[in-house]
């Protein structure tokens, strides 16, 4: 009998992906039991561990790019985010928890662009998870030292006297790069200028998109 | 085989910063299931207290490169987080292995055998 | 550029979990901000309390870290280094 996994849930109310359907692995098999072990012990409950996966879901490049919007549209806001963005994004209600958040400000002279040699530290409280192409050798070995390619590749072409800023993030800080805002959008709204801000324009790999004609 | 040290520079394998590689790979994959519930173990047992950010970092960098190329990250991550537990004492070896086995013998998938 | 503080990161080359990335070790970089204190990760991964230490974002001219094989030699470089990884140090002559 075929499977149609499109109204096909699991118990938790996830759907199923479809290669989930391959035989058990040994990691799967370690998940199910390290959860069910935790779980007897005390030391989450499923409920707690739903509660988790949803908030995790509920997190997308749409907060940094509500972060971004109104750096573009209120300028006490932009000030208090490039002086100390942990507490001003708290205020809108992302919380960076014990890491500090910087951001990173685009200009007509000077791109920046994020990346994590060491591992694949990202600001998922704003960005949700982490591409894979942010986590694989190629990003995390190259980009520091020809981040010009990197952007080629990704399609971005950068004005010569542009100045290009990388930042490896090493430590406790995590990073967001305010792109820079596009030509035509005086008079818009933050909901707005919100959907013109890629996840890839605020990891740096991308531009701010332009108003369609 | 690469080493996970450098017998000559003494550079660890994980720490990639300037190496020469090929193009950035663009395809992406939707998290499944599984991969979500080892990212929300990860998250709830260190905010326990169970572990921290760098241990999980610190045994995933043990794993040495072969584990980067065979293994996909959330593969990485759940032995990382096993074995942080572990450490900690949180369950033993023994328990875990009887589990394991237990939960092999449910079914021949992952939605069979996690029985949830 | 008078203003500046110069640190060098040590050369140092240890086993074990260290978040001092090898491409920067040994480099002259300028202190762009200073953070922390931070408990210092290499007690941390190892289960022990970590020791409360400065963290100082550095920035490095692409030139100084990668010398003549630099795309764009003005870029800069940025990473947060833990101050017992760093030295005081004279600027860097140019390339």
């Amino acid at each position: 009998m075929p499977h149609d996994h499109h109204d096909h849930l699991s118990p938790s109310g996830h759907p199923y992906r479809p290669d989930d359907d391959h035989p058990l692995t040994y990691w799967q098999q370690m998940e199910i039991a390290v959860r069910e072990l935790l779980i007897e012990k005390g030391v989450t409950t499923a409920q707690d561990i739903n509660a988790q996966i949803d908030a995790m879901d509920a997190r997308t490049p749409a907060n940094g790019a509500a972060v971004v919007a109104r750096a573009w549209t209120d300028p006490a806001f932009r000030t208090a985010l490039l002086e100390d963005a942990s507490t001003a994004t708290r205020e809108m209600g992302f919380d960076i928890g014990p890491m500090r958040l910087i951001a990173l400000e685009n200009t007509a002279d000077v791109h920046n662009i994020v990346v994590c040699t060491l591992c694949s530290c990202y600001p998922r409280n704003l960005l949700g998870l982490p591409p894979d192409w942010y986590k694989s050798r190629a990003y995390r070995s190259r980009t520091v030292k020809e981040p010009r390619k990197i952007l080629a590749e990704f399609g971005v072409t950068l004005p010569e006297n542009t100045t290009v800023r990388v930042h490896d993030s090493t430590a406790d800080m995590r990073y967001i790069v305010i792109p820079h805002r596009p030509a035509g959008t005086d008079d818009w709204t933050a909901d707005a200028l919100g959907a013109l801000v890629t996840r890839d324009s605020m990891i740096g790999t991308g531009l701010a998109k332009l108003p369609s004609a | 085989m690469t080493d996970i040290q450098n017998t000559q520079t003494g550079r660890r394998w994980h720490d990639m910063g300037g190496d020469a590689a090929g193009p950035v790979p663009t395809q992406q994959h939707d998290f499944s299931l599984w991969e979500k519930r080892v990212d929300a173990l990860m998250i709830i047992a260190s905010a326990h207290g169970h572990f921290t950010v760098d241990g999980l970092r610190r045994v995933l960098e043990d794993m040495g490169p072969d584990a980067f190329e065979t293994m996909t990250y959330y593969e990485r991550w759940i032995a990382s987080v096993n074995q942080n537990l572990i450490e900690a004492g949180v369950y033993t070896t023994s328990e875990l292995a009887q589990r394991m086995t237990a939960v092999a013998a449910r079914g021949a998938t992952y939605g069979e055998a996690a029985s949830d | 550029m008078t203003d500046r503080t110069y640190m060098r990161v040590r050369h140092d080359m240890p086993p074990g979990h260290v978040r001092t990335p090898a491409y920067l070790r040994g480099k002259i970089g300028w202190v762009e901000r200073t953070l922390g204190p931070f408990p210092n990760p290499e007690q941390l991964a190892y289960r022990h309390a970590g020791q409360p230490l400065p963290l100082m974002r550095l920035r490095f001219t692409m030139a100084e870290v990668w010398g003549n094989a630099a795309d764009g030699h003005q870029d800069t470089i940025d990473a947060e280094i833990y101050s017992h990884w760093l030295e005081p140090a004279d600027a860097p002559h140019a390339p």
